[in-house]
């Protein structure tokens, strides 16, 4: 066991999530898989732009998009990427308790940006008959914006797991790098919402 | 495009001539003997690349043969330790310097053939046709002059021509080598590309962006004509009554079935928007059967019959009901005495 | 757990072993035997679509069947063949050139190649549900999007499955190579072959997910009724061409860059000579990845981009020349006042050189646009890239195997075997491709099911098709001297080469925790330096002790099985409702495995000090 008690050391180290070279792989194995991700978005950012206007006779951006719902979801993913910062901030002082509640108020935060997502496609199938196969347009907005809401459902999940798995056994070196990770993970979500409000709400509605 | 070029392709076009005669690419296929502009456009860059790249070539060839003679393994001396070099600034300028130079030399004339190719300022004064791609055959629109053709391009000699062409379904590429190079026949987007050709004759067309099963059998051809037997086939063309009665019965009997079988659904005969198929205005005229058989009778029967069999995966097969041998027979001579006008491949020289 | 306690275990053991490793080394053999088997593959229906070609309008197979045999003869050697083939090398050998015990994901390693071996799997599985994609290996919208029956779902699934697993290998490597070098070991100390593994991976990370968002479309369009390529609807093919050329050209050089690495580190070796301009030669590495992403146009000179674009992205391919020009230049400097050793690797990398040379010249001649407009979709291109791919890629492949066989499977390749094996594949090579530029400049598209008689075009296919005997007859025989080998060859001393790199310090093969001691590393050509300074092995950096290793785990192989199960029930949905059982419950599988991994603690083992003292040096 004494592997186990490295994980576990007298004295936390002041950053545990890059004590150890593991930690430091995954620490940079996520960084790494970013960029292939910021790819992934910039091709859907791209397939987009060529078809915004493709709308086949269909409703266009500037009917479709209220600002208000989305300026609502903009605020709750920006206070959540907020909130994460200060989970990391307490995993660093070894604070754990304080650290899950943050990431539960993360999680909540993604949650409700989420079913607010859920409602604002609900909107427009429902309202408008703007669909996946509508027209170009709609594959694209759908495809792009779904791919999003994919990453965030997909984080909500992950969190979830991983803040179960450790609520009572503490942080220690072994999953201090796994919260981490998430983390960075989620800030990188946030940075492409950031871009999707820019260029497809925004633009869409303005341009 | 520039004059020193015109030597080294003289002396190119009697090296090609060589190889023509030696059995080496078909005349009026082959893009190595150049027969219009922009195949010329073409073949000057191609010559001016392949003589810098053999210079080039023939240089790492001289340095690796004499390095591997000097410089293998000698008996006695297995134990020979070489002078470990760590490299030398000067080589490395010199060969990182030399090849942006010959890039430069080619990259010049690159630019400018391509600007020069895409200048399109004379297109509204010069003849203009719509070009239809189908899997897998051309249909022709000429514009303004009411007269569409499928398979045969009817162009005259010494003028551009503007090809303004559009996909039916899938991409595909239209290609006609002795004349010009390739320019994709998208759905979505017109391509425009002219053809100028110098000197009269049949040039072989091909699909050259795959298209599905009978990609390879998409052949087209060009026929270059004077301009006075242009105006001619121009005013041939127009002439035509579609409504006209052949003159032997087996024909007759022919058109009736033509009729019968809802052949006109999709196929026009005469200027008609119809183009689901290809119009069989001067289908007698035409060069080849379905772009590549030799156009007899036989052949045809056998396509009436069967095209599947002929072009894998057409639009044809199984919109008509199965023909009789006599049936097939009797269209066939119906399709085969449409033939309006004089000036045809063969006139010019197939 | 030596190789003999190995060769004593059953077979199910044996089996057990390898499906649960994450040892880089099994895992790396594990990628050559698969891309070995897809290459046979990939080389029979090339054989069928030259036998199809050998006498104009042949009737040997049907049209539809031979776009099939093309779109799986391309998609097979890119895919299945050449990049596992090059992973496996990677696997085999990066981790030993940096002196580390392992890579960084171990268990990220094993699931990429159970996720490109089960995408491999899929696609051939086509063969035998009513046809492979048909449609060319680039798969051209609308062309894809129309094309009836299962076959193009196979290619996006298959390739979906696949091109996950390259992602994964590829981060594991770049993390790999900047975090568990050993002491001394800086990055400019690191082999060619090292490099070009670093290079390649950022090249895999940034290229890859271009071609995933294109097959999503796709799969999107085909699936589920989406209209990105349907005109009528308002899309546009051309984006399709886009992604894919924005994957599609690095991924040429994701081939090429790792052959590279390999020739530079061969040559050094059997010229006794250290590589010459190492710096020039990483820079250029760079500067070819770097333009490799601002170059994907040059595939569509004839789509009607117009003037201005054409003739940037001319410009900026022709200026790729340069960097490879340098490279060919090092390459015969290192030769040049060495003490050349001509052997089966050796003769691979020399017959690189004039035959890369003659692909790299007609790169550069098809990157004039205007001149491309004749060369554009013809036999030339086929010419000039098989001559870059198989000349370059499959020479590199052959080189290194030869090279690293003693390291990686402790025996030595037979000699003889392997110099009938250059040399009928080179002189067959030669005779297949060579003639291939000059059918496509007389006229002949690619991707033609037959030509026309009486168009001068006979004889030249005629002899492509002899050509491509040869070749096959060379696969053959190496065939041959691989079992032969397995059985009778050689036994591998640890550096049978005289070798410069630390691979060569250790045992063939090496143990399982490959170094006892992490080495000190002084210099480029660590070994070499070592040797000359008169000690001739490694000078350990750290006291013996306890070596951490990674536990093997089954996971990756039941998750890669789900998301195989998944992409059948995304295929068949669209025929049966039965199909979303297999959709939901390989994702279940699949997904579950995700979080069994992420639940389950799994902090490895120790070998102890005492074992390792035990094991002899």
């Amino acid at each position: 066991m004494s592997h186990d008690h490295s994980l576990n050391p007298e004295t936390m180290p002041h950053n545990p999530e890059k004590a150890t070279l593991e930690g430091k792989n995954k620490f940079l194995g996520l960084w790494f898989f970013l960029g292939g991700e910021t790819v992934l978005f910039a091709s859907l950012f791209g397939t987009y732009l060529a078809l915004k206007n493709s709308t086949a006779g269909g409703p266009s951006s500037e009917e479709l998009f209220g600002l208000e719902l989305v300026f609502i979801m903009t605020m709750l993913l920006l206070t959540s990427s907020l909130t994460s910062v200060y989970a990391m901030y307490h995993m660093k002082n070894n604070d754990f308790k304080k650290m899950q509640l943050w990431l539960g108020i993360t999680g909540l935060l993604g949650l409700a940006f989420l079913s607010l997502e859920i409602y604002e496609f609900y909107h427009y199938i429902h309202d408008y008959g703007f669909t996946f196969r509508s027209s170009a347009f709609g594959s694209a907005f759908y495809t792009l914006v779904g791919f999003h809401g994919g990453h965030v459902l997909f984080g909500l999940c992950w969190l979830t797991a991983i803040m179960v798995r450790n609520a009572k056994r503490g942080l220690n070196l072994y999953n201090a790098p796994k919260f981490n990770t998430f983390s960075l993970y989620w800030h990188f979500i946030d940075v492409v919402w950031v871009f999707i409000f820019t260029v497809v709400y925004l633009m869409g509605k303005v341009g | 495009m520039l004059g020193w070029m015109g030597k080294f392709r003289a002396l190119f076009l009697l090296g090609s001539l060589a190889l023509v005669l030696s059995g080496c690419g078909k005349e009026n296929l082959t893009a190595l003997v150049p027969k219009g502009y922009g195949a010329e456009s073409s073949m000057d860059l191609i010559i001016l690349t392949t003589v810098i790249m053999l210079f080039v070539f023939a240089v790492v060839m001289v340095i690796y043969v004499i390095t591997l003679i000097r410089f293998r393994k000698k008996k006695g001396q297995e134990d020979y330790i070489p002078k470990q070099v760590e490299g030398n600034q000067t080589l490395e300028t010199v060969w990182t310097v030399i090849p942006i130079l010959l890039l430069i030399i080619i990259a010049v004339p690159t630019v400018l053939a391509t600007f020069d190719l895409a200048d399109e300022t004379d297109a509204k004064d010069s003849i203009n046709i719509n070009v239809t791609g189908n899997q897998y055959w051309w249909h022709f629109d000429y514009a303004g002059e009411e007269i569409q053709t499928s398979q045969d391009l009817y162009i005259p000699v010494g003028e551009k021509v503007y090809l303004n062409m559009l996909s039916s379904d899938v991409i595909h590429s239209l290609w006609v080598p002795s004349l010009s190079g390739k320019m994709d026949v998208n759905p979505e987007n017109e391509n425009t590309m002219y053809i100028e050709a110098y000197e009269e004759g049949v040039y072989w067309g091909k699909c050259a962006e795959f298209c599905g099963p009978s990609h390879s059998l998409m052949d087209f051809k060009i026929v270059v004509v004077s301009p006075e037997e242009y105006e001619t086939w121009i005013a041939d063309m127009q002439n035509v009554d579609p409504e006209q009665e052949p003159q032997d019965t087996v024909a007759l009997e022919g058109q009736a079935l033509f009729e019968e079988n809802n052949c006109m659904a999709c196929h026009a005969i005469g200027s008609s928007p119809v183009a689901t198929g290809p119009n069989l205005t001067n289908f007698g005229d035409r060069s080849r059967l379905a772009g590549i058989k030799e156009l007899t009778k036989d052949n045809l029967v056998d396509w009436l019959q069967d095209p599947e069999t002929i072009k894998p995966g057409n639009k044809m097969t199984g919109k008509y009901p199965a023909l009789s041998d006599e049936d097939a027979d009797a269209i066939a001579e119906y399709l085969l005495q449409l033939q309006p006008s004089d000036i045809t491949p063969e006139s010019a020289g197939n | 757990m030596s190789n003999a306690a190995t060769q004593n275990k059953g077979f199910a053991a044996v089996l057990w072993d390898y499906l649960t490793t994450v040892d880089h080394k099994k895992i790396g053999k594990l990628y050559l035997y698969a891309g070995g088997l897809f290459f046979l593959l990939g080389g029979l229906e090339a054989m069928i679509i030259r036998i199809q070609l050998i006498k104009p309008e042949n009737n040997f197979i049907s049209a539809g069947l031979y776009n099939e045999m093309i779109t799986m003869h391309g998609t097979t050697m890119i895919f299945l063949a050449a990049m596992p083939l090059l992973l496996g090398l990677m696997n085999a050998i990066m981790p030993l050139q940096i002196g580390a015990r392992d890579v960084a994901f171990p268990f990220l390693n094993s699931l990429g190649f159970w996720m490109f071996l089960f995408g491999g799997i899929m696609l051939n599985v086509s063969w035998f549900t009513g046809g492979a994609p048909d449609s060319g290996w680039t798969a051209y919208a609308p062309l894809s999007t129309q094309s009836p029956g299962h076959g193009v779902d196979y290619y996006v699934m298959g390739l979906q499955l696949s091109g996950a697993g390259t992602l994964m290998g590829g981060i594991n490597f770049l993390v790999t190579i900047v975090n568990m070098r050993a002491p001394g070991m800086t990055y400019m100390r690191m082999p060619l072959f090292t490099w070009t593994t670093f290079v390649v991976s950022i090249l895999i990370l940034f290229a890859f997910p271009a071609l995933t968002v294109g097959l999503f479309l796709l799969m999107f369009d085909r699936m589920f009724g989406a209209a990105f390529f349907d005109v009528a609807l308002g899309g546009n093919s051309i984006i399709w061409q886009h992604l894919f050329w924005i994957f599609g050209h690095p991924e040429v050089y994701i081939l090429i860059l790792p052959a590279f690495g390999l020739f530079s580190d061969i040559f050094s070796t059997f010229s006794k000579k250290r590589l010459f301009g190492y710096t020039a030669m990483v820079f250029a590495t760079i500067l070819i990845a770097f333009l490799g992403f601002m170059v994907w146009a040059h595939h569509m000179f004839t789509v009607g981009m117009g003037p201005v674009a054409n003739s940037i992205f001319a410009i900026a391919t022709m200026a790729i020349a340069v960097p490879t020009g340098i490279k060919i230049f090092n390459w015969l400097l290192t030769l040049w006042g060495g003490s050349i050793t001509i052997n089966s690797a050796m003769l691979w990398s020399l017959g690189f050189i004039p035959s890369f040379t003659l692909g790299g010249m007609t790169g550069v001649m098809v990157a004039a646009a205007v001149a491309d407009y004749q060369y554009h979709d013809t036999y030339f291109v086929v010419a000039h890239f098989h001559y870059v791919i198989v000349g370059g890629v499959v020479f590199g492949i052959l080189a290194g195997l030869h090279y690293w066989w003693p390291k990686i499977f402790g025996r030595i390749l037979h000699e003889g075997m392997g110099k009938l094996t250059f040399w009928t594949f080179f002189i067959g090579f030669h005779l297949t491709f060579f003639i291939q530029h000059f059918l496509g400049l007389m006229g002949m598209p690619r991707r033609y099911w037959v030509f026309l008689e009486d168009q001068g075009l006979d004889t030249g296919n005629l002899i492509s098709t002899i050509g491509a005997f040869f070749m096959a007859f060379g696969v053959i025989v190496f065939l041959i001297n691989a079992i032969y080998t397995a059985v009778k060859g050689e036994k591998a001393p640890a550096d049978p080469w005289d070798g410069r790199t630390l691979e060569w310090a250790i045992s063939s093969p090496p143990p399982h925790y490959n170094f006892k001691q992490l080495p000190l590393v002084r210099g480029l050509d660590p070994l070499w330096i070592e040797k000359m300074e008169g000690k001739g092995k490694m000078t350990p950096a750290e006291p013996l002790g306890d070596i951490h290793m990674p536990n093997g785990s089954i996971i990756p192989f039941v998750m890669s099985l789900g998301f195989f199960i998944a992409s059948f029930g995304f295929i068949y949905q669209t025929n049966y409702d039965i199909a979303y059982i297999f959709l939901f419950g390989g994702m279940a599988i699949g997904l579950g495995s995700m979080l069994v991994r992420s639940l389950k603690d799994d902090h490895g083992y120790h070998i102890t000090k005492e074992e390792l003292e035990r094991e002899a040096d």
